[in-house]
């Protein structure tokens, strides 16, 4: 049995709008999981339904071996972390991490001793007197970790805590969101719409689009094999290239060029994914790429071209190489990284 | 240049305001220092006399109303047991009103306030009689509470209340459930003290407003046991300058009232936006 075990979870609101269709996954002890996907796409509710903040309108979810749907948040023993953090603004720092171990009838002596080294922990200990309006974002963004980590819950939840952050702040608040999480051991679910932050943090992630888990595995499980179109689009940055094309007897032919011996009995139209930075330039390569637009990022070049019918394609090189606007460049497809998918349902057929 | 002109420019407007609103008060408080004798014959005066604290002793002494049961010192409690009485009730009715109001699953919620906030259509004066008759009914026709209640549900404080809990993001809300608080703790631990700022706001308002209250005092008390300062200052009989004393004297509570709190009001304001 997992440690958090949801089966069948649905949400249906009021209005009649379906949120989360049928969900089933389990998360083991200590696990980090993500769910990565647009907005809109029901992750959040799946959070809050965990959290009891969201009635499940049917199936159910069991936390270590209990069965939790009609247990009241507050006994769930699970400890959430929003977007805009919510901090009590009225309560200085420690009263916000010791608010909810008062709650719990805790003694003033362990409160001290627990909101003490969960400061220290997050380096917030010399915040303690201070009203949140005194903090900067990245040290709210540490109470908010302290609220949670200080009750030492079964579970963290995290609700896109770190879309309110500047870039460089976002980066270093990630490293240490899963520092700690490593460090506590505890078992966390995080919620995101960004596809880097949820490679970087997850054991494992899901891939969540319309209310449906596309896919779940680890990050590279994802990378290197997304099970639908919507999945290769989603992970990887820059966007994986998506071209029109038709494959007859396993061979592929698209925009210009062919492919043989697809490994697939798929007979129809397709689209083929390529990822830009699975391709490399040779004297006679499948791909003529006229070039548009020349992105230089310093350790990488985007390449945005043409080829044939297909506009803003786009190849990624080593920062090293000098290309042109508007020279030509032929390209191959690196050890048969590519994807064919389904066109009429976006399902990966290769 | 041209902002020193306008803030000067300014200035001047609101000193001219300033002055135009002091001048008759001081007038009423230089002739209140004068003898009765004085007024009569010369007319209001701008400058202090010496009789100020012979007029204003026999003043707060002075027994008046036709069977001399009450002095104007009994005024001023009555005044302000009625006014805080109404500050009091009114800022807690609006705050759980509100509170029930915004964040309780009541159907029709935004109708039932609406229902509520139409009552300042129809003012006290208007649904007079049948509140002397619950009142009545009540056995409360002179007393405190009578005088207190029927004026302690304002919808207006309800309705700055709940516009304040409608800016309280949700998820406020949600991080003190998962917290552990409760209905209860909620209120008290989060809304309270977060709408403190207000409550203080309210409770001047609504304490003047019950220092001010005029009709309802007269219809509700017979006794002159419960007589007010501001139905005092129509029963008072006596000098004119004895009426000009008592006139300054009862404007002292709500003043009072905005200075002691406007120190909070104020600390309020800038301390936890």
């Amino acid at each position: 049995m997992s440690f958090l075990e949801l089966n069948k979870v649905t949400k249906i609101y009021p209005n009649g709008t379906k949120a989360v269709h049928e969900t089933s996954m389990n998360v083991e002890n200590g696990e980090f999981m993500v769910f990565v996907g647009p907005s809109g796409c029901g992750k959040s509710t799946l959070l809050r339904m965990i959290a009891g903040l969201e009635d499940i309108t049917e199936g159910y979810i069991n936390l270590d071996g209990i069965l939790i749907n009609k247990v009241d948040p507050s006994e769930r023993d699970v400890a959430m972390v929003f977007q805009n953090y919510a901090l009590y603004p009225h309560m200085n720092v420690y009263n916000n991490l010791a608010y909810g171990l008062k709650n719990r009838g805790i003694s003033k002596e362990d409160i001290e001793k627990k909101v003490n080294e969960a400061a220290k922990l997050l380096q917030i200990s010399e915040y303690l007197q201070r009203k949140p309006s005194m903090l900067s974002g990245g040290q709210r963004q540490r109470v908010a970790m302290g609220r949670a980590i200080v009750r030492n819950p079964k579970i963290f939840l995290f609700d896109e805590p770190l879309s309110n952050l500047d870039a460089k702040l976002r980066i270093q608040m990630r490293l240490e969101i899963k520092k700690l999480q490593q460090k506590v051991g505890v078992t966390s679910i995080f919620v995101t719409h960004d596809q880097v932050e949820a490679m970087t943090l997850a054991d494992r992630l899901a891939v969540i689009n319309n209310g449906l888990i596309e896919q779940l595995g680890t990050p590279i499980e994802i990378y290197n094999n997304p099970k639908s179109m919507f999945v290769a689009g989603f992970i990887g940055s820059p966007q994986m290239n998506f071209l029109e094309g038709e494959l007859k007897n396993k061979t592929l032919t698209s925009e210009g060029f062919e492919i043989n011996n697809v490994t697939s009995d798929f007979n129809g139209p397709v689209i083929l994914g390529i990822r830009p930075e699975h391709m490399s330039q040779t004297d006679k390569g499948l791909i003529n790429l006229s070039v548009d637009l020349v992105e230089q990022l310093g350790s990488d070049n985007l390449i945005y071209g043409e080829i044939k019918n297909k506009k803003d394609f786009c190849f990624r090189c080593p920062g090293s190489q000098i290309i042109k606007k508007g020279s030509k460049l032929s390209l191959n497809i690196n050890d048969n990284n590519y994807y064919v998918f389904d066109k009429s349902n976006g399902n990966r057929v290769n | 240049m041209i902002r020193y002109f306008s803030s000067n420019f300014s200035h001047l407007i609101l000193l001219i305001g300033i002055f135009i609103m002091i001048i008759p008060v001081w007038l009423i408080f230089a002739s209140s220092t004068h003898t009765a004798l004085i007024i009569n014959t010369q007319g209001l005066q701008f400058f202090l006399g010496d009789k100020f604290l012979e007029n204003y002793t026999k003043v707060l002494l002075y027994e008046g109303g036709f069977f001399k049961e009450i002095t104007a010192l009994k005024m001023f409690l009555n005044s302000f047991l009625m006014a805080t009485g109404v500050a009091f009730l009114s800022v807690i009715s609006s705050l759980m009103t509100a509170y029930v109001l915004v964040y309780f699953r009541v159907k029709y919620a935004t109708l039932l306030f609406w229902i509520i906030f139409i009552t300042i259509l129809v003012p006290l004066e208007l649904r007079i009689f049948p509140t002397y008759s619950v009142m009545s009914t009540l056995n409360l026709v002179n007393s405190y509470w009578g005088l207190i209640i029927p004026i302690s549900a304002s919808a207006i404080a309800t309705l700055f209340f709940r516009q304040f809990y409608k800016t309280i993001p949700d998820e406020l809300l949600e991080s003190a459930k998962l917290d552990g608080a409760n209905t209860w703790r909620f209120f008290i631990d989060f809304l309270v003290p977060l709408s403190k700022t207000m409550i203080v706001a309210m409770f001047i308002f609504m304490f003047v407003f019950g220092y001010n209250q005029y009709l309802w005092p007269i219809l509700v008390t017979s006794s002159e046991q419960y007589w007010t300062v501001v139905m005092g200052l129509k029963m008072m009989s006596g000098s004119i300058v004895n009426k000009f004393a008592f006139v300054i004297m009862s404007m002292i509570p709500p003043v009072l009232i905005i200075i002691v709190l406007q120190k909070y009001f104020i600390k309020g304001i800038f301390q936890d936006k």
